[in-house]
């Protein structure tokens, strides 16, 4: 194999900061910082108007559902019904029923958001240790504030798992937005005729950023909302003891 | 107009074909019951495609994950490594991995599966690993105190009981496999995607390609649930 693709890479990196002429409509420049941004503003558009409208959808049938501990069966295999949902024909689906455009783009990408925060806000809930619910009952706390200020902050860690999957899904479905005629970074992508074997690649390349990028940030703030004080006992159970801890039980 | 563009760069020449008496029907874009009876051949080479391409990626995803949880199992200081590393594989959109291997592997299947058994990998290294941490400690101690080395114990003991997760992390890969597959088009390689991405605005192409997406997924998780069946035949199969 020759070294061939460090060339490949190396335009698509010119592609993206200085541009280039367009294969097709003869001296229009394409490509570019500024093509760049405004195609990755259009993704996150798409991808945070979907995620926004899941989580409206899907967190409170989830969240009511496994606080009552009732609709195990509906809300886990509608997660297991969301993964078969193949994302190029629910696309092409909402294209030939309702027309292109950003509001059937987002629909599209709604159903791909919607089953993994179900199942996992239920989940997350329903998993909650009964004892600590017991105990909040029994020092007196509304069944509204033992969801609030219990159910909750430990459910985040399953929640926001929910949350990043849909993420992901809704990210990488995104990329095939210009078929519905919303130019996503998909674009350079699709439309090869116009950027050539640079601008996919690069397109390629900003579409596995953004996607990561947007993982590692919810990484954080997972990290973020999730209660002190349950992240220090797993550790304390993950971690053996440590060498200089041995010294601390001198008498 | 770089929408229009999409339309017409179509690689796969796929002709409507008005079938007999229900001419109107198509060329209007509907759902047309009788065009689908006698065009359904169209769809069974794709259709194939689509389960080649699942069984292959799903299959070297397995061995991968398999090999990767065996050996974390034993030098446990991998697993960070390991998860956070098939955690980025699963990050990245199958969509642009086909495309950033392009300079590498070209178009064709071997791009496709390549991207596609990568997105398995996360799914089922967890699945094991959490599947060996459910192991019973008195099931190991027992193990042990009939004289078990650790490949005896692993083999015998651990991976048997390990055993349901296992294939539920298959399940979940495998659905979420065929239904990635359908964007394997733009690799090159084929499958159901093919006739959608050739007649997007045709309603009974896309109604019946989708569909026979969904039916194939459905047909391979319940293999893997009479698989489990058949193998675990202590527990019963709890949904994934």
């Amino acid at each position: 194999m020759s070294l061939a693709f460090l060339s490949s890479f190396s335009d698509a990196f010119q592609f993206i900061v200085d541009g280039q002429q367009s294969l097709t409509t003869g001296g229009r420049e394409v490509g570019g910082p500024q093509q760049c941004w405004d195609l990755t503003m259009t993704h996150l558009e798409a991808t945070f108007l979907a995620l926004g409208a899941s989580l409206l959808v899907a967190l409170p049938p989830g969240l009511f559902l496994g606080h009552l501990g009732r609709g195990e069966t509906f809300a886990v295999s509608f997660g297991n019904a969301g993964r078969a949902v193949p994302e190029l024909a629910l696309i092409a689906f909402c294209f030939a029923f309702l027309g292109a455009g950003m509001l059937p783009l987002v629909l599209a990408l709604m159903v791909l958001g919607i089953p993994p925060l179900l199942t996992n806000a239920f989940v997350g809930m329903r998993q909650v240790d009964r004892g600590a619910v017991e105990a909040a009952r029994g020092m007196g706390m509304s069944e509204l504030g033992i969801v609030l200020k219990v159910e909750l902050p430990l459910a985040v860690p399953t929640i926001m798992s929910g949350v990043r999957t849909a993420t992901i899904n809704i990210v990488a479905t995104a990329t095939i937005g210009p078929l519905i005629g919303v130019l996503t970074l998909g674009d350079f992508i699709i439309n090869r005729n116009v950027y050539g074997d640079a601008g996919v690649l690069a397109g390629a390349i900003l579409v596995a950023l953004l996607a990561v990028i947007l993982e590692l940030s919810l990484a954080g703030i997972q990290s973020l909302l999730t209660p002190k004080g349950t992240k220090v006992r797993a550790a304390a159970g993950d971690i053996p003891t440590r060498w200089w801890r041995r010294e601390t039980t001198r008498a | 107009m770089d929408f229009v563009l999409i339309a017409q760069s179509t690689a796969d020449e796929f002709t409507r074909d008005p079938g007999s008496g229900s001419s109107g029907c198509v060329a209007n874009d509907g759902i047309c019951p009788d065009w689908a009876i006698d065009n359904f051949d169209r769809y069974v080479t794709p259709a194939l495609e689509h389960i080649y391409l699942t069984v292959v990626s799903v299959g070297i995803g397995f061995a991968v994950a398999f090999l990767l949880a065996v050996l974390a199992h034993r030098q446990r200081w991998l697993i960070a490594p390991i998860t956070g590393a098939t955690g980025i594989l699963y990050t990245i959109p199958s969509f642009a991995f086909f495309f950033l291997l392009l300079p590498f592997t070209g178009r064709g299947n071997t791009t496709a599966i390549i991207a596609l058994s990568a997105y398995t990998l996360q799914i089922i290294f967890r699945n094991i690993m959490a599947g060996l941490a459910n192991v019973p400690e008195a099931a190991k101690d027992s193990g042990r105190g009939m004289g078990m080395t650790g490949r005896q114990l692993l083999w015998r003991v651990e991976l048997p009981l390990a055993t349901p997760e296992l294939i539920a992390g298959l399940r979940i890969a495998t659905v979420s496999t065929v239904a990635l597959a359908t964007l394997a088009v733009f690799a090159g390689a084929g499958g159901l995607g093919d006739p959608i991405y050739a007649d997007l605005t045709f309603k009974t192409n896309i109604i019946l390609a989708g569909g026979l997406c969904i039916l194939i997924a459905l047909a391979f998780d319940l293999l893997l649930v009479g698989i489990q069946k058949l193998a675990v035949p202590w527990r019963a199969v709890r949904p994934v």
